[in-house]
């Protein structure tokens, strides 16, 4: 087996030295009968050649987004990534490296973490931000048990406009705390709604820009009612290159700021590995779930950074801890920070605009078919558009005909009650004629 | 200061300041076609303030990695001794297939019609976990281990509702369980009620059987444990806590040492995440992503969280949606960390059973010779047993010389070595955990041991000042984690480097 070293020579020499006759003698404290006697019913090892085959065979059954005219977003999105990040995020250095517990030959990952938390902080217009959560649905759930931490109140008020998968995830882990949660009806436009549900026991509400249906809200007057009311302003978002161009949540009174970090550095990957986002204001860095790399001094006086504030984690505080999180997104982490240092202000802000435009032709194009209507009013990169038809029906006969026009609402949320609402998506990575073949193919299948 | 030179460099090794010291808002390493001026729909909201986010060429991105890469330690420069952490080598074979086209371009809510292959290779995955477990379904969205200890707990709560009996709300957790279990445990709304260890450092079965009630919902035991050892009354507690009308949940971080030569399934567990990062070498990036599939015994199967795959007529479907089924909700938006999958399967394929029992054996047998190597130089709490795939020795001889745990490990990074794991499990006072791992040869771990022993050596000859003064040769000397703490500066801002430190280019 090529990757275990040891020879049989190698094994009865290490066995002398312990003093035990065979292997099973280590095992002494198996009970016997568990024991296996026999191999375990599975295929026995298999070279390169043939397990390279294999994957490449499963691989090929399924149709890549890059292969099709292909507009889906709603949660993870299909943007370029240069070459360049999945080089470096290749080197073993940081590849096959392990959580930095010791600062002093870890500088590289701890670096990194601290300029991962700089950006994060800089794109959201937020105080501080940590080290990377698993993803961008469970950074909301971690929000949500946060509020309630941080306002010792039990209530949490989720927008019509939350990614619903978000929604689901959410209440997971809140109702196995006793928290409760409100979700309101899905609306394209009304993050507002969530003001008429605050009160005394409300710990926070929710609110998503640009929200699943792609809607960009101004939630300055969200958070003013929420802080009058003692809640937290929690704001979430699945597409975090359109804080390239618009007003990010931060700016706009946020406790709060959480979600999908994937856009940038990493592939769509069929849902994960991702990277959360997650930043708050400073005063509630105690009450922050996950780790975080902070500056200090090393023995020279050379600057240097560890992991701190740990006294909030799970190694130490267990039952108490501010939340169960161990391992992150390390390396998406720093694809992240890789391709965000690319990019740079200059480059953001281009690919924020490029992005917006592919959008506005899509739903220019998308307008002129009969039997659509374009739902969203003010969008980034993603639009709510009416059917004449169920949605469901529309996509898969899209898929027929090699577009990947969209997820149906109704995949989201069956509850929702629209059926022939679709959400459409476009980033740098389509072509004019992408957009004019999903336009003529959806016009034929309204038809 | 050990090294005294303009640039802050030493000599291969150069220092590299924060992005944001030096780069320029105006550089990028993109070429983006130009935007055409559209007029926007962006509502007024356009963004108001600068977001002084510096960006660097290609070039300088490389360099500013490839430097900060240099100044990490990884198992592809040597052993990686940390014990519950499972530092194995990561065959690029898997790495090559996560990034087939195939699946690094697919994107979760595609129609299903379009990553059947996909679907096939998460039922695949999971056929082999169950056959390897002895478990009859497995969760496979958590996204990490302790993502995975909360999907178990949460099943065992739906499983003990559906019972009506979710008045069940205590937890047996061992003193020396991971931190991440008493945390899931209440996460998951249970309290924690703390079970002792024994004296040869395992699960007191006497002490499980006095605190189990009419009120306990689950015990959660790691095992093997992080001791190193494996827990003999495994069976007893088990069918002690069935008895009792509860579940055992297993934390599965230590599988690697026993996969292919026991199944949980046969030990009377219930539920036990699976860190496929560990026990199937998927690498660990300086902290994650990991995967954390969960495996369930056929009273928890009913309540796994979706999405699952369903087979119709020779298609595979997602049921996406807990309506009409028992599951007790998602735990995460999408179906969790495909990119893990396929290395995880990849992996399992290139062992096959017969070289994944071969890993379990020599994950035990490199153990066991490093015990057996280390035991007359240092204090090995449990050392007169075998232990499993990891090694604990605690401080005990060494520190009536004044030499402590971490003086050790930071002698050790002098060596070249990764430390092993300190002051972990917390029931062993100044404990040092050393997990080998099945990819280590024997010529590696005569060498770690030749260094450890000489290191005791001169603890021995009173060498104090030694320890004291180590790391010497790393890119950084010891850090001050007080000061970090205490003065935390978790971001870099514009104008406010004012921490005194002597910046690199000084």
């Amino acid at each position: 087996m090529r990757y275990l070293p040891l020879t049989e020579a190698d094994r009865e020499q290490m066995l002398g030295v312990i003093g035990a006759k065979n292997v099973d003698e280590l095992f002494v404290d198996v009970p016997k009968a568990a024991l296996l006697k026999d191999l375990v019913d599975l295929p026995k090892a298999q070279g390169e050649i043939e397990v390279h085959r294999h994957l490449q065979r499963l691989a090929e059954k399924n149709t890549p987004a890059g292969r099709t005219a292909f507009f889906l977003g709603a949660g993870a999105y299909r943007h370029h990534v240069p070459a360049s990040v999945d080089h470096l995020i290749q080197r073993s250095e940081f590849l096959t490296a392990y959580t930095p517990y010791q600062p002093e030959i870890a500088q590289g990952t701890l670096q990194a973490l601290y300029e991962f938390q700089s950006q994060v902080a800089q794109l959201l217009d937020m105080e501080v931000a940590n080290a990377s959560m698993y993803d961008g649905s469970t950074a909301c759930a971690e929000a949500a048990m946060m509020a309630a931490r941080v306002t010792k109140r039990k209530k949490i008020v989720f927008s019509g406009g939350v990614h619903p998968h978000y929604i689901d995830t959410a209440r997971t882990a809140c109702e196995a705390l006793g928290l409760e949660i409100v979700a309101l009806p899905a609306a394209v436009d009304d993050e507002a709604a969530v003001m008429k549900h605050l009160g005394a026991d409300v710990a926070g509400v929710i609110v998503q820009s640009p929200n699943v249906f792609g809607t960009i809200t101004d939630i300055t007057k969200i958070g003013e009612a929420a802080h009058g009311a003692g809640a937290l302003l929690i704001a979430t978002f699945t597409e975090c290159v359109s804080f390239g161009l618009i007003e990010p949540a931060g700016a706009m009174g946020a406790d709060i700021v959480c979600g999908e970090g994937q856009s940038i550095g990493n592939a769509l990957n069929f849902g994960g590995p991702y990277v959360g986002l997650f930043a708050v204001k400073e005063k509630l860095i105690r009450q922050m779930p996950g780790r975080v790399a902070g500056e200090t001094l090393d023995a020279d006086g050379k600057r240097g950074f560890v992991l701190t504030l740990s006294t909030r984690e799970q190694h130490i505080r267990r039952e108490k801890a501010t939340s169960n999180i161990c391992t992150n997104s390390g390396l998406c982490q720093l694809a992240w920070t890789i391709h965000m240092t690319l990019l740079g202000e200059r480059g953001l802000r281009q690919l924020a605009t490029l992005n917006h435009e592919k959008a506005i032709a899509l739903a220019d194009a998308l307008d002129k078919v009969s039997g659509v209507e374009v739902l969203t009013r003010r969008y980034f990169n993603e639009i709510a558009i009416l059917l004449k038809k169920p949605a469901q029906g529309v996509v898969d006969a899209l898929a027929e005909k090699g577009v990947i026009g969209g997820i149906a609402v109704s995949r989201l949320n069956p509850k929702a009650g629209m059926d022939n609402v679709l959400i459409a998506c476009a980033t740098e990575m389509n072509t004019d004629q992408d957009i004019a073949t999903f336009a003529k193919a959806l016009k034929e299948v309204l038809q | 200061m050990i090294t005294d030179t303009t640039s802050g460099n030493r000599g291969l090794l150069q220092a590299e300041p924060l992005i944001f010291e030096s780069g320029h808002v105006t550089g990028t390493g993109v070429d983006l076609p130009a935007p055409k001026g559209t007029p926007n729909k962006l509502g007024g909201l356009t963004r108001k303030a600068a977001l002084d986010l510096p960006g660097f060429s290609e070039p300088e991105t490389m360099r500013h990695f490839v430097r900060l890469s240099q100044k990490n330690y990884a198992i592809d420069l040597g052993l990686f001794p940390l014990g519950s952490c499972t530092m194995k080598h990561n065959p690029r074979l898997n790495e090559r297939a996560a990034r087939f086209e195939g699946f690094a371009d697919l994107h979760p809510l595609q129609p299903t019609s379009t990553i059947q292959g996909a679907l096939e290779l998460m039922d695949e995955l999971a056929h082999w976990l169950c056959t390897l477990t002895g478990m009859p379904a497995v969760a496979l969205s958590p996204k990490a281990g302790a993502h995975g200890e909360f999907a178990g707990m949460l099943a065992i709560k739906a499983a003990l509702e559906a019972r009506g009996e979710s008045h069940r709300k205590r937890v047996l957790v061992p003193s020396s369980a991971h931190g991440t279990n008493p945390a899931t445990a209440v996460a998951a709304g249970f309290t924690v009620d703390e079970v002792k260890g024994d004296e040869d450092g395992r699960v007191d079965l006497e002490d499980v059987v006095a605190k189990l009630g009419p009120d306990v919902a689950a015990i959660m035991i790691t095992n093997p444990n992080t001791c190193g050892l494996f827990e003999p009354d495994i069976k007893k507690i088990a069918d002690a806590v069935h008895a009792a009308g509860a579940y055992f949940y297993c934390d599965g971080a230590n599988y690697n040492a026993i996969v292919g030569k026991v199944r949980p399934g046969d030990l009377g567990v219930d539920a036990m995440h699976i860190n496929l990062h560990k026990t199937f070498s998927t690498p660990h990036g300086g902290g994650g992503p990991g995967a954390g599939p969960t495996v369930l015994s056929a009273a928890l199967a009913p309540f796994a969280p979706v999405p699952h795959i369903v087979l119709r007529g020779g298609t595979r479907e997602l049921r996406e949606h807990t309506d009409g089924t028992q599951a007790f909700g998602r735990m995460c938006a999408f179906h969790g960390q495909m990119g893990m999958f396929t290395r995880a399967l990849t992996y399992m394929m290139s062992h096959g059973s017969d070289g994944l029992r071969q890993v379990a054996e020599d994950a035990v047998l490199n153990a066991n010779y490093l015990l057996a190597r280390l035991k007359p130089h240092f204090s090995a709490p449990f050392g007169d047993r075998p232990c499993m795939h990891e090694v604990l020795l605690d401080d005990s001889s060494i520190k009536p010389a004044g030499v402590e745990t971490i003086d050790m490990a930071k002698a050790l990074l002098d060596e070249g070595y990764h430390p092993f794991t300190t002051y972990f499990p917390l029931v062993v006072h100044g404990a040092m955990l050393i997990e080998p791992t099945e990819t280590e040869p024997k010529r590696e771990l005569d060498r770690f041991a030749d260094v450890m022993i000489a290191l005791a050596e001169r603890v021995k000859a009173g060498e104090v000042e030694f320890f004291k003064q180590a790391p010497k040769l790393t890119p950084m000397r010891r850090l001050d984690d007080t000061r970090a703490a205490r003065q935390p500066k978790l971001r870099w801002r514009r104008g406010q480097n004012d921490t005194g430190a002597k910046v690199a280019a000084e």
